[in-house]
């Protein structure tokens, strides 16, 4: 143990400049940190959502969703490709999560079976001459035409791509702090918006499909009958926020829908000065909307935002322009929100809040203060502690290796910009408090091997290259409990973890290489004829 | 000051019999086990059992309320959630007085995320001007997935202790160890549901940091019983853990006295966050350092342990028992 070799001193020298050069960032303010010069790091810890204020967001796309809107196209095109060639059909609809449909004529049974086989669905990615959709014939002239199952999931998959881009979009236009969006497992989406935010407003923007119609108004029947139940086939009830009517009948058939917008913004209405939201067709939307128009004039039509009517004005003139605004009910802010979502385009598939943690600036600012007092009230009584028990000078030596120690895990979590959570402070504090263990291990090594008759010297060494297995041992269990919590923990426990872990390592380093060097300087400065613990 | 640095008034060597009183304790431990057993598995429903079960393991919304600087009418917000369709709400009072958790559970069927939104707003009309702090909406499914990982890191954590213990020191040690685990997880478990702390993910770091602290004081002392299980090779077994427990025993006070000490802390000024998980974990040292004492290395005893160069010797008649 005496004979230190240079590169020790060296490797302590060099990991406490590194620790702190790395800290210094954290305990300047924040303009004061970007006035440093350049080669210096600039990069403070990385504090978690729940010490600066912020929201964690977890949602799931509902995939099942996704597959019945498939389901029903494909009925439809299944409907619409049997009639188009004449051939007979009935009993058409979903069985066991795909279609069964019975051909009346046996002769026939073929020819639907390669007709819809050739004409249905698109070619399967990666699979050469594989379809998204098979046709099979079973018995009772019956073919049954179902999604291979890996259509599906390269669907679903890309409309989790999909929803990511679209939430992107949103919140890019909320102008709020850069939110981080990243997708989570098959099917999940996490949101974590940092700093003062209002979780409400992002999960109103991030959470609505979006999905917009322009449907007509069906007025063959009086609305006190419909809603009585008698809805003529192929129109349906849908509520309504117009603030005139609860509810319409309207067209389910889709005239005009969302897609074929190309731009959308929130104005004030020229004559009323109410909040309005202005909209402009691409050259089919706009085609569409002039002929509908034209041919609708004096009738309802029907805006229909995810099932709901925000508005169904009376058609007073052929719109040939391509453009028109939705006079709904609308706030300035839900004015502003909707062109924003029209404007990002429609979710491929609703989505679901699965998680939601937010905590308010005020409440981290006040979680980083106790975290921080009961750190220098422990820490503290630590150091009193060892002094008063080992002396000024082994105590001080604990104390030195744990301040190298202590930068260098706030050096390498500013470094790597792990986030520190609340329970991440605690693990740091705890990591401090229970280093000491490894001065400890060392002393008590050292005051047995004096009792045992050995000199100063040979018990120094003794007890210093005796306790290393130990030390070993009792860290290698830490850093065990910390790898299995690191895998498991979600947000702040996971930040519990890393802290726990990096604290692993450099308690060993400080605790091994740093009471190593300050006691061989002591001893080789003073030839001690006694221990002060012994 | 003659007795500065203090160490030097622990005495050099004691002479605690350890291993004679390890009957007794052991007797202690077991009944604790049992007790503690009864109030977490008691009533048997899962997914907490007997523990206050928190929103991460069964779903649930929390919301952190302040009206400051009025103290918060709790009653009021009690009043305004009534007839809202929602299961187990409670309203309690949170570190100061103007401060109140908010708990419930969505049914099923309800969208968990627009109920936060009413509740919200009809707690913002009866007690205003308030503040939603925190909001925590934990869905079922979620919840389930938590659990489920919370348990495989327990059962893994558990499970690589014993391999790590196997890989470094023999079966006899393991077993020891393991059983030292069991007593500390088992208790610790007994606290959290007497002391009606929330199980959550926290409480499980709090377990797993647990392990990891019960592991480090027995291998401690297991080092030192290795080490003179080959040194006095003629010491009967009982002596050599006596011995072993005495030599280490200093070391014991002192390292988790500082962890009390910085536990303490927290639990005192780390705010009602942190209370949970600082009050677990300072059981759980106070009782890892028992454990390794009184149960981890006495316990070596009901089966033996072998002796280095001797083992070979050792286990001979044992094979040639018919």
């Amino acid at each position: 143990m005496m004979n230190l070799s240079k590169w020790k001193v060296l490797l302590v020298v060099l990991a406490t400049i590194f620790g702190a050069l790395f800290t210094i960032p954290n305990l300047l303010p924040p303009d004061a940190r970007d006035q440093l010069p350049g080669f210096l790091p600039k990069k403070a810890l990385n504090l978690g959502l729940d010490l600066q204020g912020g929201s964690y967001l977890l949602y799931s796309v509902d995939t099942q969703a996704l597959r019945v809107e498939r389901l029903n196209n494909l009925t439809e095109d299944v409907r619409k490709t049997l009639t188009d060639e004449q051939l007979a059909f009935t009993d058409l609809g979903q069985v066991d999560g795909g279609l069964s449909v019975r051909i009346t004529d046996p002769g026939q049974v073929n020819a639907a079976q390669n007709l819809l086989r050739n004409s249905l669905g698109a070619p399967l990615a990666g699979a050469p001459g594989g379809r998204d959709v098979t046709v099979t014939s079973q018995p009772d002239q019956r073919l049954r035409i179902a999604f291979a199952p890996e259509a599906f999931d390269a669907d679903a998959s890309r409309a989790v791509e999909q929803s990511i881009e679209i939430i992107r979009r949103r919140i890019d236009q909320l102008g709020t702090r850069e939110p981080n969006i990243v997708r989570q497992g098959k099917d999940r989406i996490v949101i974590e918006a940092a700093g003062e935010s209002d979780p409400e407003k992002l999960k109103s923007v991030v959470g609505q499909t979006a999905k917009l119609t322009f449907q007509m108004v069906d007025e063959s029947v009086p609305l006190q009958e419909a809603a009585q139940g008698r809805i003529p086939p192929g129109s349906e009830l849908l509520p309504a926020t117009d603030g005139y009517s609860p509810v319409y009948l309207v067209k389910k058939r889709a005239e005009v829908t969302g897609e074929m917008l190309v731009d959308a913004q929130a104005r004030f209405d020229q004559q009323t000065g109410r909040p309005v939201v202005t909209f402009r067709f691409n050259g089919q939307g706009a085609r569409r909307f002039g002929d509908i128009s034209s041919q609708n004039i004096g009738h309802r039509f029907a805006i229909v935002l995810d099932k709901k009517i925000i508005s169904a004005p009376v058609i007073q003139s052929a719109i040939t322009g391509g453009s028109g605004q939705i006079t709904g009910n609308f706030t300035e802010e839900s004015a502003n929100e909707l062109a924003i979502l029209l404007r990002a385009g429609a979710l491929p598939a609703p989505l679901k809040v699965e998680e939601q943690r937010t905590v308010g600036a005020e409440l981290g600012a006040d979680a980083v203060k106790a975290g921080a007092i009961s750190g220098v009230v422990g820490l503290a009584g630590v150091i009193v502690f060892m002094i008063g028990m080992y002396g000024w000078l082994f105590g001080g030596i604990s104390l030195l290796g744990l301040i190298v120690n202590g930068l260098m895990i706030v050096a390498f979590m500013s470094l790597t910009q792990a986030t520190l959570t609340l329970p991440g402070i605690a693990g740091l504090i705890l990591t401090l408090a229970v280093a000491v263990d490894a001065n400890v291990l060392i002393y008590e090594r050292m005051r047995d091997e004096l009792r045992a008759g050995r000199s100063v010297l040979s018990a120094m060494d003794a007890g210093f290259s005796r306790a290393m297995g130990t030390i070993m041992d009792a860290n290698i269990t830490h850093l065990l409990s910390a790898l299995i919590l690191f895998q498991f923990g979600a947000g702040p426990v996971k930040g519990f973890a890393w802290t726990l872990s990096i604290g692993v390592f450099t308690t060993v380093f400080s605790a091994v290489l740093v009471t190593q060097i300050l006691l061989a300087w002591w001893f080789r400065a003073t030839r001690p004829k006694t221990l002060p613990i012994a | 000051m003659k007795h500065w640095p203090f160490v030097k008034i622990l005495p050099t060597k004691t002479h605690f019999g350890f291993v004679r009183l390890g009957k007794y304790f052991g007797a202690l431990s077991v009944l604790l086990m049992v007790g503690s057993l009864a109030v977490t598995l008691l009533p048997f429903k899962p997914p907490c059992f007997g523990m206050a079960c928190g929103i991460d393991f069964k779903g649930g919304t929390v919301l952190e309320i302040t009206t400051a600087p009025q103290p918060v009418d709790i009653g009021r917000v009690r009043a305004a959630m009534h007839g809202m369709n929602l299961g187990d709400v409670q309203v309690q009072g949170f570190g100061g007085p103007s401060s109140a958790v908010v708990k419930f559970q969505t049914p099923e069927d309800v969208s968990a995320s627009q109920t936060v939104d009413e509740v919200k707003a009809k707690i913002g009309q009866a007690v205003s001007p308030v503040k939603f702090v925190r909001t925590d909406v934990v869905g079922p499914k979620v919840s389930d997935e938590l659990l489920t990982k919370g348990l495989m890191a327990l059962g893994g954590a558990i499970l690589l202790m014993l391999v790590y213990i196997w890989f470094r020191f023999e079966l006899q040690f393991g077993l020891g160890a393991v059983a030292a685990l069991f007593h500390d997880i088992i208790l610790t478990f007994g606290l959290i549901s007497v002391l009606r702390i929330e199980f959550n993910l926290t409480a499980v770091a709090a377990l797993l940091t647990i392990i990891g602290y019960s592991m480090n004081d027995t291998v401690v002392v297991f080092d030192r019983l290795r080490e003179n299980l080959r040194k006095y090779k003629r010491m009967p077994l009982k002596e050599v853990i006596d011995l072993s427990l005495n030599e280490t025993l200093t070391r014991t006070i002192v390292t988790s006295f500082t962890g009390l000490l910085a536990l303490a802390a927290l639990a005192v000024f780390g705010g009602p966050t942190l209370w949970g998980l600082s009050v677990v974990m300072l059981f759980g040292i106070l009782v890892g350092t028992y454990s390794s004492i009184y149960i981890a290395a006495p316990i070596i005893l009901l089966w033996g342990a072998g002796r280095g160069d001797d083992e070979a010797e050792v286990l001979k008649p044992a094979k040639a028992r018919p």
